[in-house]
């Protein structure tokens, strides 16, 4: 009865040779009706596209815009743990700026990006021209140079922590021994050198991200136009300026602003060496958010003090995507 | 008195049987025999339990409640998982799970937490009522921070407090026989120590224990509070003043420079290094000596919290359970803390933690477990001076946001750098009035 069925179907939409398959396989063929019917849906062009986007919009939607909104909510809310909250408008912002911690994790973020990327800038660029050249041991120098940026940064944190200590710092140690100290330095016990020693751990560990990247830049650069300067008379330093510089700018922009961003974020490097502390004098954003949004309970509040950011990173990735549009236009 | 000798004087058994009699329970039949006794309902099949835990500094501690948490799910029919995860970690799960309303049935709280996470927590009066009535009444801290309003939000089941562990060697060198019994006579006994290369240590950086360990004790001890009864901020006192300028001048004559950049293990490690004589711990810097470095064991005691002008003061965040209101085994979980908590069950869990914590109520302190080691004596006895984040005020979110903003450890560590006592209390006045307001 069923081969008697699906026979008509068959002689009319597939190829003799196929209407011969004896009828068990025959049985599929209403499955294999439907590209039939999707298929000129799908090749219109819009309905396609939205196919094609639709997990990944489903996935922002999910992962980044509903966190986010609902991090808007917060901070304009008196959430609590366990509490629903009420809309309270910018009260939480107007409390945050007559708190002096918040104040001084104000600062300190600002100084703590701005310093940690510029000297990550430098250094790696200078990093990036030394492994340009062709020397022994290349490769295993380049991979190497990337072993600060692999490993996890809790990880290789703690061991700064140890270096660091107040008791046992093998700086202490070498320095003492060198005799250039008498007595122990203590490195996270007064605020501004805290903050040096937290700014020193995150150039160790993001430098090579520049490093490598403006490597990759330095290799696009055409050897030919350094050859064609040098016979026009141009020195190294004026080589760097004029020719390699406005060459890998667009590369170092991108590189800056990702950099700006992820560091002005930065949490666990300064949550595991000093909490904050010592009084309260390193706290950045994320550190002071994550203490008062989790450890005092105070969501709403948190949320606030984190959303301090917002404006300053929407400006940084405005900026980014004008350029990079710009450049590649 | 040697350790055998205490063993044969109050076993385990005998005490078990003692304490069993006292309150009629047929402690004859073991661990099933009682559970019958109490006519544990069994419930139905596929029921689960579970449980959130931190991951004691005591591993017994662990095992033994592993065990005794599987022997419920035996006794019950009920599928029991036991989380442990670090004490760090405890925070971030508790808020998600009331907020997403799903998570463990059970969850540890420490501190003040059941104040800060009140409205997510269900009733447990019922268990805390009957741990009473066989027991005796709950030290005072205890149920202060227990009771939120007018019921029991978290059942209380062991107290940890931090003494001073100090070298008695180094300490008779300086003609210091025991302990120092008061502020003063330990800035004396200090100044001779530091002297001669043996400074006292104390942590005054960012970190949950230790130097909240020193803020709330001393300022208490001196007569100092942050807020009185009713909530009214009153740190700007003369009697704080006099506790930031004591703690300067110790900071000069007695104590290790490396304070100000320590957090909760520096002093445990210099300890163990010999670079200090004395500091306000757990019992673990003892433990871990017993274990690892006998010498400094031998040498090591504890000391009891010093007496200021207004007394002897420990701030002590106990542990407690509390039973999550989402959950929707909720009657399974009571009955597992009514179980745990209940002699038979608990005695062999507290010894496992050999003196790292105490029993809830007093009722513990007459175990023959602190006759084993002597000297842990003073963190048995110190939980009678126990005292709350806060105290004399209520226990409340708002002494939790004070001591996450580390406001009193930081008016010390503001003194200790320079800021003048008057100002450094000033300071403090300010940032608690805006967090009481």
């Amino acid at each position: 009865m069923a081969d008697q069925r699906i026979d008509p179907i068959l002689a009319q939409s597939v190829s003799p040779a196929v209407s011969a398959i004896p009828a068990p396989v025959a049985v599929a063929v209403p499955e294999a009706r439907r590209p039939w019917r999707l298929g000129p849906l799908l090749e219109r062009e819009h309905v396609l596209a939205g196919v094609l986007l639709a997990p990944a919009l489903v996935i922002l939607t999910i992962f980044i815009a509903y966190p986010f909104v609902l991090g808007i909510w917060l901070s304009v809310s008196d959430k609590v743990v366990g509490r629903p909250g009420s809309f309270v408008g910018l009260q939480n912002f107007r409390v945050n700026l007559d708190d002096t911690i918040f104040l001084r994790a104000f600062q300190n973020t600002f100084v703590y990006t701005f310093i940690a990327t510029f000297l990550k800038l430098a250094l790696g660029m200078a990093a990036a021209l030394l492994l340009n050249h062709q020397f022994r041991f290349k490769r295993i120098m380049r991979a190497s140079m990337l072993l600060p940026w692999i490993v996890p940064t809790v990880l290789s944190t703690l061991a700064w922590q140890w270096m660091f200590d107040a008791t046992f710092s093998v700086f202490n140690w070498m320095l003492m021994n060198a005799g250039l100290i008498s007595t122990r330095i203590l490195w996270l016990g007064d605020g501004v050198l805290a903050m040096g020693c937290l700014i020193l751990v995150n150039v160790w560990r993001g430098m090579p991200f520049f490093a490598i990247t403006l490597l990759a830049g330095l290799q696009t650069v055409n050897p030919d136009l350094h050859e064609a300067a040098e016979l026009d008379g141009a020195n190294a330093w004026q080589r760097f300026w004029r020719v390699t510089l406005p060459l890998i700018k667009p590369i170092l922009l991108v590189v800056v602003l990702f950099s700006m961003v992820a560091t002005f974020a930065d949490f666990q490097l300064i949550y595991v060496l000093t909490r904050g502390g010592p009084y309260s004098s390193t706290h950045v954003f994320g550190t002071y958010a994550y203490e008062i949004a989790m450890r005092a309970a105070k969501l709403g509040q948190g949320a606030s003090i984190s959303l301090f950011l917002f404006p300053f990173l929407l400006g940084v990735i405005v900026f980014q995507l004008w350029y990079i549009r710009r450049a590649s236009d | 008195m040697s350790e055998q000798m205490c063993e044969e004087r109050v076993s385990r058994r005998a005490f078990l049987t003692a304490a069993g009699a006292a309150t009629g329970m047929a402690v004859a039949g073991g661990i099933p025999g009682i559970v019958a006794a109490q006519k544990a309902p069994s419930f139905p099949k596929g029921t689960k339990l579970h449980i959130l835990e931190w991951t004691s500094f005591v591993k017994a501690s662990d095992v033994e409640f592993k065990r005794l948490a599987t022997e419920f799910g035996k006794l019950t029919g009920v599928d029991v998982t036991v989380e442990f995860i670090n004490m760090n970690d405890l925070v971030p799960k508790i808020a998600s799970a009331i907020e997403t309303k799903a998570g463990p049935d059970i969850i540890m709280m420490i501190s003040n937490w059941p104040h800060l996470y009140a409205d997510g927590l269900a009733d447990v009066d019922d268990v805390a009522e009957e741990i009473t009535k066989r027991d005796g009444s709950f030290y005072d801290f205890v149920r202060n921070v227990g009771i939120v309003g007018k019921s029991w939000k978290a059942v209380p089941y062991a107290m940890g407090t931090s003494t001073w562990a100090y070298r008695e060697d180094w300490f008779k060198e300086v003609g210091a026989a025991k302990f120092p019994d008061t502020w003063d006579e330990l800035r004396t006994v200090g100044a001779k120590l530091k002297k001669k290369g043996h400074p006292l240590g104390q942590a005054f950086g960012h970190s949950l224990g230790d130097p909240n360990q020193w803020a709330y004790p001393v300022t208490w001890g001196f007569g100092g509070m942050e807020v009185d009864p009713s909530g009214k901020v009153v740190i700007n006192s003369k009697e704080t003043i006099e506790a930031l300028k004591y703690t300067v001048a110790l900071w000069k004559e007695a104590l290790d420079e490396g304070g100000l950049a320590w957090d909760d293990t520096n002093n445990n490690r210099a300890y163990l290094a010999g670079t200090i004589s004395a500091t306000i711990n757990g019992a673990s810097i003892y433990f871990v000596a017993k274990r690892q470095f006998p010498d400094i064991a031998k040498v090591t005691n504890h000391g009891h919290m010093p007496k200021g002008p207004a007394g002897r003061f420990y701030s002590i965040g106990g542990q407690y359970q509390s039973i999550m209101k989402y959950s929707k085994n909720q009657q399974v979980a009571k009955e597992f803390l009514r179980w745990f908590m209940d002699r038979p069950q608990y005695d062999p869990w507290f010894v496992a933690n050999d003196g790292y914590v105490n029993g809830p109520t007093p009722y513990w302190e007459k175990h023959a477990m602190w006759e084993r080691d002597l000297k842990l004596v003073p963190f048995k006895e110190s939980v009678r001076y126990g005292r709350w984040p806060g105290y004399p005020g209520p226990p409340s979110r708002k002494a939790s946001e004070a001591l996450v903003k580390y406001v009193l450890v930081d008016m010390y560590a503001q003194a200790i750098k320079g800021m003048k006592p008057e100002d450094a209390a000033k300071w403090a006045e300010t940032e608690l009035k805006k967090i009481y307001a």
